[in-house]
């Protein structure tokens, strides 16, 4: 029992920064834009939540300079794709090479510097029972946030009139605008949302996951929460089930390389979760045609309103 | 007593966009209960006037009195507010939402889900117009799309309803639906202004007609007095020439045999085609009339040699079974081909027109020696489609997207028939322009015909096709009806097949 719950909970952690990050990422792709900045905005996040939290001693405060340095790069990219008409690939693609040169220049100074890790959010009684407590209730809060989001951003999309109209705004842009809805007022939204939760999953990785900053050290979970995006279709809930697969093939090549299991050298294990990206994208990509249709129709369209 | 003031009245609207003055100083008063035309060839500046009045422009001088009150309507929101209802001459809606958020998404008033849904199968049932709000769009029709353009009108009883052409793509049955809802609607007190190309529509509809021409207004009349032909000459300006009934030709050798033609379809919305069999024989004009989207897409794709078909015998041109063959090939043979979208399949809109020219007739006109292009010869076909065309460019050099629609049409057309082609394959050839550059297209695909083309005719104006084919068929759901010859043809037995409710019996091959 004790190594299964043990396992569960490190895919538990593996899986949060890359649905924090999707779930983000999500709700600017269903309002239309597409930001390829995700690995970027996290790297971002992740040392500025670690410096914060380092010189302040507050774990809170680095999670909310994470959030907001996020943030900040995401305005930046939608000032230069929603206000001045950039292109959304190579903008996005830009602010990923800025985020890990920002990053790794910020973060000189800090690597291989400890911080204190999240402190958990123990509930008495609840989280001393055997199996449920340490599965259930031994997290830190961005794991329950990462969880709470999903369940947020689904009943915004679906439930609530903002949601439809943001949705509305992905599907057909022109259309939105002819029936007097704010478009790009819209899309700025999605894409702030989409860097403070990107900047979110930084902090995790960089005060949570392994609690000190490296270069680089989100190591392409941004590219593949880009790829669970398309791997949901678009869905909130079925990130959920997307990301705890991810972060499971994580944690699984990780104990195989630590058992020595499997006669193949231990990169080849490493490039499992990525593999496996290319894998579901590309069965989602032949398989009957349906990813196209589930994708918002106005993605990565960047959108002029005539005067 | 005092007459009651005009529902709508424009004073003095004037409307420029960068190099374009869309409207000049447009008067226009709509009254109570009035069904009023709004007329004008392509680009007059109609759908711009009606996003002024609809909120989604803002007009640069003139005022707006609504129930005899000047207002702003800034958004819109705001004109919504006021009682305005608009249906979009491209529609306005959201493909993969449903079809009760669509409706929510016009409305102002915010229901909730049970609510809305409740409403919107009342006032669907009161007008005859059945739909059901849980549908995603993307399942729907064309005519019931226009439905849910007009019930998110109707849910919030509009006192104007402005209806920017919206009958090209429906069916005569739908049309006649339409008209009856229409009539309804303005006997119940509200005003509508419909703007429409078809001449004949109006003239069975509308009250009074405001025509624009160039963006200012040339006059106001009542189209049930005026013909259809004075109404087009003001719209256009000049005299039209009209094109003469062709005399029948139906009994010379066939061209293109289309045998049991079938094909699946690309995207899980495109339409398969099924066992399609029609023959063109030399010097006539065969017409495919179809509601948008039942496989005219497809067809053209298959003829055009975009698609491969899975047998090369399933298209024919005299002896040679080209099924299998490229577009460049089957060009060699002697198909040309015009696609419906001007921007970016005819024509690619970065390139000149020079360089759009080499790109369909090098193959034909060997503008190519040994891989390189032959400038100066790709650069005199060019000019001469210019000219034989009356394509209104500053030159050849200019890029495609630049020109006018019809001008672009007129130069798309101009290219395939400079080329000779033993078969010339059209679909909408004059959808979108205006009624002078459509008389001159047509004049040129009889003219070909004439010296012994064979020309097929893929198109959704009905009355086009009655008045430039020989024979005529129907395609529905991907199923070609048999043929008729259109003198003889009844075009209620057309529109049944159109909307299907007659099963097309495919036509034997020969
Ligand atoms: N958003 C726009 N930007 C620039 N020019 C426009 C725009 N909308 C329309 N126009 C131009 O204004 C003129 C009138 O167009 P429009 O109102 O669409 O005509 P109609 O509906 O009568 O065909 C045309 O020359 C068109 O090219
Ligand atoms: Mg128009």
């Amino acid at each position: 029992m004790e190594p299964i719950v043990a396992t569960t909970v490190s895919v538990i952690a593996a899986a949060t920064p890359l649905l924090l990050a999707a779930n983000g990422e999500l709700v600017a792709e269903k309002a239309g834009v597409l930001n390829l900045g995700v690995e970027g905005m996290m790297l971002v996040g992740a040392v500025s939540g670690f410096a914060v939290a380092l010189t302040t001693g507050s774990a809170s405060l680095g999670i909310l300079a994470a959030a907001l340095a996020g943030g900040v790069l995401a305005l930046l990219f939608g000032l230069l794709t929603l206000g001045l008409m950039a292109n959304q690939v190579a903008t996005g693609l830009a602010l990923t090479i800025f985020g890990v040169g920002v990053s790794s220049l910020v973060g000189a100074g800090y690597v291989g510097t400890p911080v204190a890790r999240l402190p958990r959010l123990d509930l008495p009684g609840l989280s001393d029972l055997p199996v449920v407590g340490p599965l259930l209730f031994g997290h830190d809060a961005l794991v329950y946030l990462s969880v709470a989001m999903v369940a947020l951003t689904a009943w915004f999309l679906h439930r609530t009139r903002g949601g439809m109209i943001l949705r509305a705004c992905g599907e057909n842009d022109e259309a939105a605008h002819a029936l007097g809805y704010p478009v790009i007022a819209v899309r700025f939204g999605a894409v702030v949302f989409g860097g403070v939760t990107s900047g979110l999953a930084g902090a995790f990785l960089s005060l949570s996951y392994t609690p000190m900053w490296a270069e680089g050290m989100t190591a392409g979970r941004g590219w593949i929460a880009l790829a669970l995006v398309v791997f949901a279709s678009w869905r909130p809930w079925r990130l959920l089930i997307g990301a705890y697969l991810f972060g499971g093939v994580t944690i699984l090549q990780l104990h195989a390389q630590g058992l020595g299991l499997f006669a193949v050298p231990s990169q080849v294990l490493s490039m499992l979760p990525y593999l496996a990206t290319i894998l579901v994208l590309t069965l989602i990509a032949t398989g009957s045609g349906r990813g196209r249709l589930d994708a918002p129709a106005c993605l990565g369209k960047p959108f002029h309103p005539p005067a | 007593m005092t007459p009651a003031p005009s529902r709508l009245e424009l004073r003095g609207i004037t409307k420029r966009f960068p190099g374009v003055l869309a409207n000049d100083r447009v008067d226009l008063d709509v009254r109570p209960g009035e069904i009023h035309a709004l007329l004008g060839e392509n680009g007059a500046g109609k759908s711009t006037l009606v996003k002024i009045v609809y909120g989604v422009l803002q007009p640069d001088e003139g005022e707006i009195f609504w129930e005899g009150a000047r207002v702003e309507i800034r958004s819109p929101h705001r004109a919504r507010r006021l009682g305005i209802g608009m249906v979009f001459q491209h529609f306005t809606l959201f493909e993969a939402l449903s079809v009760g958020e669509n409706i929510a998404l016009g409305l102002e008033e915010r229901l909730e889900r049970g609510r809305l849904e409740r409403r919107i199968r009342e006032v669907s049932e009161s007008y005859g117009l059945p739909l059901d709000p849980g549908r995603d769009v993307h399942t729907l029709s064309v005519g019931e799309r226009q439905r849910i353009e007009i019930l998110r009108c109707l849910l919030q009883s509009p006192r104007l309803l402005v209806m920017d052409e919206p009958t090209s793509v429906l069916t005569p049955q739908e049309v006649d639906r339409l008209f009856a809802t229409l009539r309804r609607l303005a006997a119940e007190g509200c005003s509508i202004l419909y703007i429409s190309h078809k001449l004949e529509e109006v003239k069975a509809l509308c009250e009074r007609a405001t025509i624009l021409r160039g963006g200012k207004v040339v006059a106001v009349c009542d189209p049930r007095v005026e013909s259809a032909r004075s109404m087009a000459e003001i719209m256009v300006g000049t005299a039209i020439r009209e094109t003469a009934r062709p005399a029948t030709r139906l009994k010379r050798a066939p061209r293109l045999v289309v045998d049991r033609l079938s094909l699946a379809p690309e995207s899980p919305f495109g339409t398969p085609l099924r066992e399609i069999s029609f023959l063109l024989r030399r010097g006539e004009i065969f017409g495919i009339a179809g509601v948008a989207g039942n496989g005219q897409d497809e067809l053209l794709a298959a003829l055009s040699g975009e698609r491969p078909v899975a047998e090369p015998g399933m298209i024919r041109i005299g002896e040679a079974r080209v099924g299998r063959l490229g577009p460049a090939a089957r060009r060699r043979l002697g198909i040309c081909v015009i696609p419906e979208e001007r921007n970016g399949h005819a024509a690619v809109p970065e390139l000149s027109l020079a360089e759009n020219a080499l790109l369909s007739a090098h193959a034909r006109l060997q503008l190519l020696r040994l891989g390189f292009v032959r400038r100066r010869a790709v650069a005199a076909f060019a000019r001469r489609i210019v000219e034989r065309f009356d394509v209104r460019t500053p030159g050849i050099e200019v890029t495609a997207g630049s020109l006018s629609g019809g001008n672009l049409q007129k130069f798309v057309v101009g290219r395939e028939i400079l080329q000779n082609p033993e078969i010339l394959i059209a679909a909408q050839p004059t959808w979108g322009v205006d009624a002078g550059a459509a008389a001159a297209i047509r004049a040129a695909l009889l003219e070909l015909a004439e010296r012994g083309t064979a020309v097929l005719v893929i198109s959704q104006d009905l009355d086009e096709l009655l008045g430039l084919t020989d024979r005529l068929a129907v395609i529905h759901a991907g199923r070609l009806s048999r043929s008729f010859e259109t003198r003889q043809v009844e075009i209620g037995r057309i529109g049944m097949l159109m909307a299907g409710v007659e099963e097309p019996v495919p036509a034997e091959a020969g």
